[in-house]
């Protein structure tokens, strides 16, 4: 109570709070210190001085402290702007904009063509401890007897392309970390032809922007184009020197150690080489919120 | 009665004395990194629940089943928009609170120092188990120290291990400094457990020490500063 109505009328006004080193400099200084503040302040005096770690100490009334608090709060200002993610009208424009955000800081700020590490085949999971990941049926029933990948797009060569002519391609054997977006990672054995040798053979426009590729199970993706450009980057037809099991996406998968495992697009029916991606077709999972870079 | 009305005129003219404590970089860095604080740790439990593990896929042995009431995000993919939008955040309010604290020097006030470590028993005996008020003549007492300096040191953490986890190929070098991919996420999650051991201590301290306390984070100036009582 006392502190509410103290006899003392020593009044200091406002100080600006960046001037606090100058408060830190000396005691003796404080007059012309805060005759330099004063704005409407005319008779300034003394001020206390500074505390322990030497912050600047005013006596000031009820009046000066109001107006120092609201000025103060003003400063605070972008807290509340992040209080619009507590707004449901905003929240998932904001979220779409951040993950957006995120996904151009991730294409922008890493190199795209750094390679993937590899591991040695003792580091190699071994092919019962390889997870099958699906998002609807293990297995959709790919005849493999008949299957042919179709070629659309902005290419020189579109059509049917057999196994046989992807299989007659240089062929890559990599030992590399397929990272789910769960949370779970595993070491694995890798056999295919590069993307890019692929590209070429079909005559890909590779300033193109896309490759999208759908699956006979319904799912579909979209990779951009540097990726699939990516030496490491594979047509992924083998795992563990044997021809992809039904499970793993026979016959033919993507394999990309430079993206996330649900780019990784299993069962390839028809790939698509464009440079405008309709919406809802970015991705399965994409177009439910994932994100569509998804590079490691 | 005559004395309030000898009162009434005075309120304006009564002498507060104030102290400004926190520099409004601080304060916006510490609310800013509060609020992002809580929505990476509820959208990181709601990402951990999708795979509660630290071992194989298969087979998948999991640790905890955290509550989906302290989550945030209602599903993996919308737990990861959150986590990729804040930690920007995050970062941000950390970086712009550790520059501020390396360019006035203020850091050497608050940095905890192998000569700050025997302070921190009596300090906590104080508070916990009621014993005597060590003497403290510096802005912050070596509990306050240890605790702030954690949080520097979760959060530098957390940043570096999510790196990784986010960005493994870019930065393999630096999961390799870690011990690998594996314990970068096992790194990320003790990150995550310091700052969630800190959080409880930190507000029950706010709770004992009162509003005027409080209040200064908000505006910077405290009112009636305990040091000159």
């Amino acid at each position: 109570m006392s502190d509410d109505h103290p006899e003392e009328r020593q009044r200091v006004g406002e100080s600006e709070p960046e001037q606090e080193s100058q408060a830190q400099r000396s005691a003796q200084s404080s007059e012309e210190q805060d005759s330099a503040q004063q704005e409407e302040e005319e008779a300034a005096a003394a001020a206390p001085g500074a505390g322990p770690a030497g912050e600047p100490i005013r006596i000031v009334t009820r009046a000066e402290r109001k107006r120092m608090n609201r000025r103060e709060l003003l400063k605070l200002v972008p807290v509340l702007a992040v209080g619009a993610f507590a707004i449901p009208k905003f929240r998932q424009a904001l979220l779409d904009e951040g993950l957006h955000f995120s996904d151009w800081a991730s294409g922008e700020f890493f190199g795209r063509r750094r390679l993937a590490q590899t591991f040695s085949n003792s580091e190699v999971v071994p092919f019962e401890r390889f997870p099958y990941n699906f998002y609807d049926v293990v297995d959709p029933g790919v005849d493999l007897e008949k299957w042919t990948l179709t070629v659309q797009g902005l290419v020189q060569r579109p059509g049917e392309y057999k196994l046989e002519q992807i299989q007659a391609l240089p062929k890559i054997v990599q030992n590399t970390r397929h990272v789910c977006v769960e949370g779970w990672d595993v070491i694995g054995n890798f056999g295919g032809a590069r993307a890019s040798d692929f590209l070429r053979l079909i005559g890909a426009d590779t300033s193109a922007r896309f490759l999208e590729a759908t699956c006979a199970d319904g799912y579909y993706e979209s990779i951009d184009m540097e990726t699939m450009l990516h030496p490491q980057t594979l047509f992924c037809y083998e795992m563990y020197g044997k021809p992809l099991d039904r499970g793993h996406g026979a016959p033919l998968r993507l394999q990309m150690p430079t993206k996330i495992g649900y780019k990784q697009a299993k069962y390839l029916d028809t790939i698509r080489v464009s440079n405008v991606l309709q919406h809802d077709m970015r991705g399965y999972w994409e177009d439910q919120g994932y994100s569509w870079y998804g590079g490691l | 009665m005559a004395t309030n009305v000898a009162i009434k005129p005075a309120e304006t003219t009564a002498a507060i004395t104030v102290s400004y404590e926190h520099p409004w970089i601080v304060r916006l860095a510490h609310w800013l990194n509060a609020v992002a604080l809580v929505v990476m740790i509820g959208s990181g439990l709601r990402i951990f629940r999708a795979f509660p593990s630290f071992g194989p896929k298969t087979p998948q042995q999991d640790l905890v089943d955290i509550p989906r009431q302290l989550t945030i995000g209602g599903w993996l993919g919308g737990a990861l928009q959150w986590h990729f939008t804040f930690m920007w955040i995050f970062v941000g309010s950390g970086l712009m609170y550790v520059i501020y604290q390396l360019a006035t020097g203020h850091w050497r006030q608050v940095l905890f120092t192998p000569s700050d470590i025997k302070g921190v028993w009596p300090m906590a005996r104080h508070y916990f188990l009621f014993g005597p008020k060590p003497a403290v003549d510096a802005a912050y007492n070596p509990l306050q120290k240890l605790a702030y300096t954690s949080t520097i040191f979760f959060g530098v953490a957390s940043t570096l291990t999510g790196m990784v986890l986010y960005k493994p190929v870019q930065f393999w070098w630096l999961a390799w400094l870690m011990g690998g991919f594996h314990f970068a996420r096992i790194w990320h999650f003790a990150a995550m457990c310091g700052f969630v051991a800190f959080i409880p201590g930190h507000l029950v301290m706010v709770a004992l020490h009162g509003w005027n306390n409080f209040y200064s984070m908000v505006t910077g100036w405290k009112r009636d500063p305990e040091y000159l009582g």
